[in-house]
């Protein structure tokens, strides 16, 4: 058997067997779901919790709008009245209108013992508001104001086209492309970051057993950090996977026992029928988004999702080759978890640069900043999956795959080299004559 | 005499001093070649280059008539002074790792290592991680790991550092048996009594020079100042009556050295 293989194999069956390996792999999709979890339930808990608003309208126009919901409730008062101030009293402000809005709009005062909440401002200022408006617009006498209002508050969406090679069109929208680009983006960094940690602490793991002297005297370098890094990717494969299949049961358990509409809206999108015309105006009429299920499913075509996916596994595989490398090479050169950090900083900058460049190309994602960070290899791969929704030229891609994976090969070398070199350095400082005899001994 | 290795002239220079300064061995095969030195003469540093691990700054080492390289890595085995393996892999699966990347079978690896294994008495740690074995046990299973794949080169740096008597005895047993059996071996070390009992040839470097070479035997002539001991099996009387005809002379009862002793008592 070929020794790179061996070497994954192990790299493989040693961590999976880990016990923290087992442990954390069950138990992390519950801390996912207790994570999402925990924000809804005490957002509830504070959803309890009204506020009582007194209202004190001398001008008997605006009490009306002030709805009570789950959060304020508003009580009329016609005057001030001395237990409104007292400690005694269960009610937290008082919104005190004095004149009419419209003619005087500083005539409103809300007032309390305590910092007003900004929700509640906001929530007064925009109901008093749209009453305001309304009755602005009422006092120039304009016929079936309401009908003409409600007409006015359809929006619209821009539609947007897109032209391929033979002058075909084809529905597009930005927003999506840019979802499923960053959705990529966002799967091969988490990946790197976590997995490529997982490589640097593999490799100094053989420099605190002292292995590495009878490693470099069995097999090569290379061979050694390739099988480390391919074999830590398959733990995260294996990982994912687990992963996957626990989320698949777990959210279906917890739809079954929800029964909730939205598990209902899911497998609406997820149904196949959605994309027929027919099922789309038989989902329009049922009212709630039925219509809008249909456009994505509509919009989905025209991402190039063949070459998307194509391009994903490349630039995963390459990206994750290149930083596991970099991550490979801090591992080597230094001896202990604490001298790492200072190494790991500038591979993090470089990844987090990575990720503005992302961010800052999604406003025009040919401009030179995605074109040349889509280029460069350290940022190639979490740029470039931004850019392909939008139509990347061919030969950019096959430009930016190729300095990609010579960089990433080449550094998974020099991080072999660094290790054999790594065993021999008692404080001594290599000069650039020495990095040059070390790269080049056989 | 036929070489498996020469080394000629080699030199390697660290920042601020020579580790190396022209040295030059030549190693027979089929012997036991003793590498000696005090600490930091260069001895590690030496059989570093002649592993491959690190490159002479100028020099050659010539392997079996032909310039040392990566290929002939399969052909050493090599046990450094800094002992190391997996502290949390078990024992067997390690060792069988080890010797795959050495170019065994695992089925081949797995068959070597049982009887090793057995010779040795490891075998019921075979299951055990590294870290539950005492330093002693550990070194063996180094030991076994290093001559598994049967090279015809063995390097150990201080095989005995680590060992207690009995099982110090058993290692010096095996490593005579390995040359016997045709292997080359280069034993390196600051432990003179051990070189007498194992060594044919030695080659002594001090700062970084080699100072002294050939076999023990020749070495321990040249170094003779012309005084004579006898030694006989006899008894006090007797003793007194041929020590009467020598001016000065001590006569004392034999007495074991304290390694007899310990190998006496535990055994």
């Amino acid at each position: 058997m070929n020794k790179i293989n061996i070497i994954i194999l192990r790299e493989l069956t040693t961590r999976v067997k880990k016990k923290s390996f087992i442990v954390m792999t069950i138990l992390m999709p519950f801390l996912m779901v207790l994570l999402v979890m925990a924000p809804v339930l005490l957002g509830q808990i504070t959803g309890d919790n009204q506020e009582r608003i007194a209202v004190i309208d001398q001008t008997g126009k605006y009490a009306e709008c002030l709805k009570s919901n789950k959060e304020y409730v508003f009580v009329r008062y016609d005057k001030m009245e001395a237990s409104l101030k007292s400690d005694t009293t269960d009610i937290t402000a008082i919104l005190t209108i004095t004149a009419d809005l419209a003619e005087n709009p500083k005539a409103a005062t809300l007032s309390s013992s305590k910092e007003m909440q900004l929700s509640a401002v906001s929530y007064i200022e925009n109901a008093l508001g749209e009453q305001v408006r309304r009755e602005k617009m009422a006092s120039y006498n304009i016929p079936n104001l309401d009908a003409i209002l409600d007409e006015m508050d359809q929006g619209f969406t821009l539609n947007t086209v897109r032209w391929d090679a033979d002058g075909n069109e084809s529905e597009s929208s930005g927003a999506l492309s840019l979802g499923v680009g960053f959705l990529f983006t966002f799967l091969i960094y988490t990946f790197v970051l976590s997995y490529g940690g997982m490589v640097m602490s593999g490799v100094m793991e053989e420099k605190t057993n002292r292995i590495m002297e009878i490693m470099v005297s069995s097999v090569s370098p290379f061979q050694m950090m390739m099988g480390k890094i391919i074999g830590v990717a398959l733990v995260g494969f294996v990982q994912i996977a687990i992963w996957a299949v626990m989320f698949a049961a777990l959210s279906s358990g917890a739809m079954y026992l929800l029964g909730s509409s939205a598990s209902e809206a899911v497998q609406m999108a997820a149904s196949p029928d959605v994309q027929s015309p027919l099922a789309a105006a038989s989902a329009d009429t049922s009212g709630f988004g039925g219509a809008d299920f249909a456009n994505v499913a509509a919009l989905f075509g025209s991402i190039p999702i063949a070459e998307l996916c194509i391009m994903f596994v490349l630039m995963f595989i390459g990206g994750y080759l290149l930083y596991a490398s970099f991550f490979a090479a801090v591992g080597a050169s230094v001896n202990t978890t604490e001298d790492s950090s200072q190494f790991t900083l500038p591979v993090m900058i470089v990844i987090v640069f990575g990720m503005y460049a992302a961010i800052g190309s999604q406003g025009n994602t040919d401009g030179p900043l995605a074109f040349w960070s889509s280029l460069f290899p350290l940022t190639s791969p979490i740029v470039m999956m931004v850019r392909i929704p939008f139509g990347v030229p061919l030969w950019q891609e096959v430009l930016s795959l190729v300095l990609l994976y010579g960089t990433a090969i080449g550094m998974v070398w020099m991080a072999g080299r660094i290790y054999r070199v790594g065993i021999l350095m008692y404080g001594k400082k290599p000069t650039f004559k020495d990095l040059l005899k070390w790269l080049t001994y056989r | 005499m036929d070489i498996l290795l020469r080394t000629d002239k080699v030199c390697k220079r660290f920042d601020q001093h020579t580790a190396l300064d022209e040295v030059s061995i030549e190693v027979g095969r089929g012997r036991i070649f003793g590498l000696l030195g005090p600490n930091g003469a260069g001895k590690t540093t030496l059989i570093r280059i002649i592993n491959h691990i690190t490159a002479p700054d100028s020099g050659s080492v010539v392997f079996n008539g032909h310039p040392l390289c990566w290929e002939d890595m399969q052909n050493i085995g090599y046990m450094p002074e800094e002992r190391g393996l997996y502290k949390k892999m078990k024992v067997g699966e390690q060792a069988v790792y080890l010797a795959q990347l050495k170019g065994l079978s695992a089925r081949d690896a797995r068959q070597r290592l049982q009887m090793w294994f057995e010779r040795l008495d490891i075998m019921p740690w075979w299951n055990r991680k590294l870290e539950e074995l005492s330093k002693g046990m550990q070194q063996k299973v180094q030991f076994v790991i290093t001559v598994l794949h049967e090279p015809e080169l063995l390097i150990f740096d201080e095989p005995f550092s680590g060992f207690d008597p009995v099982n110090a005895e058993v290692l010096k047993r095996e490593i005579l048996r390995l040359r016997d059996a045709g292997h080359t071996i280069i034993y390196s070390t600051h432990n003179m009594p051990s070189v007498e009992d194992v060594c044919d040839d030695i080659a002594l470097i001090n700062h970084s020079r080699l100072v002294l070479s050939g076999s023990v035997d020749e070495v321990k002539r040249r170094y003779a100042d012309g005084r004579y001991e006898i030694r006989a099996v006899t008894d006090e009387e007797q003793a007194r009556q041929v020590a009467a005809s020598i001016p000065d002379a001590i006569i004392q009862p034999v007495l074991p050295s304290m390694n007899e002793v310990f190998l006496r008592a535990v055994q």
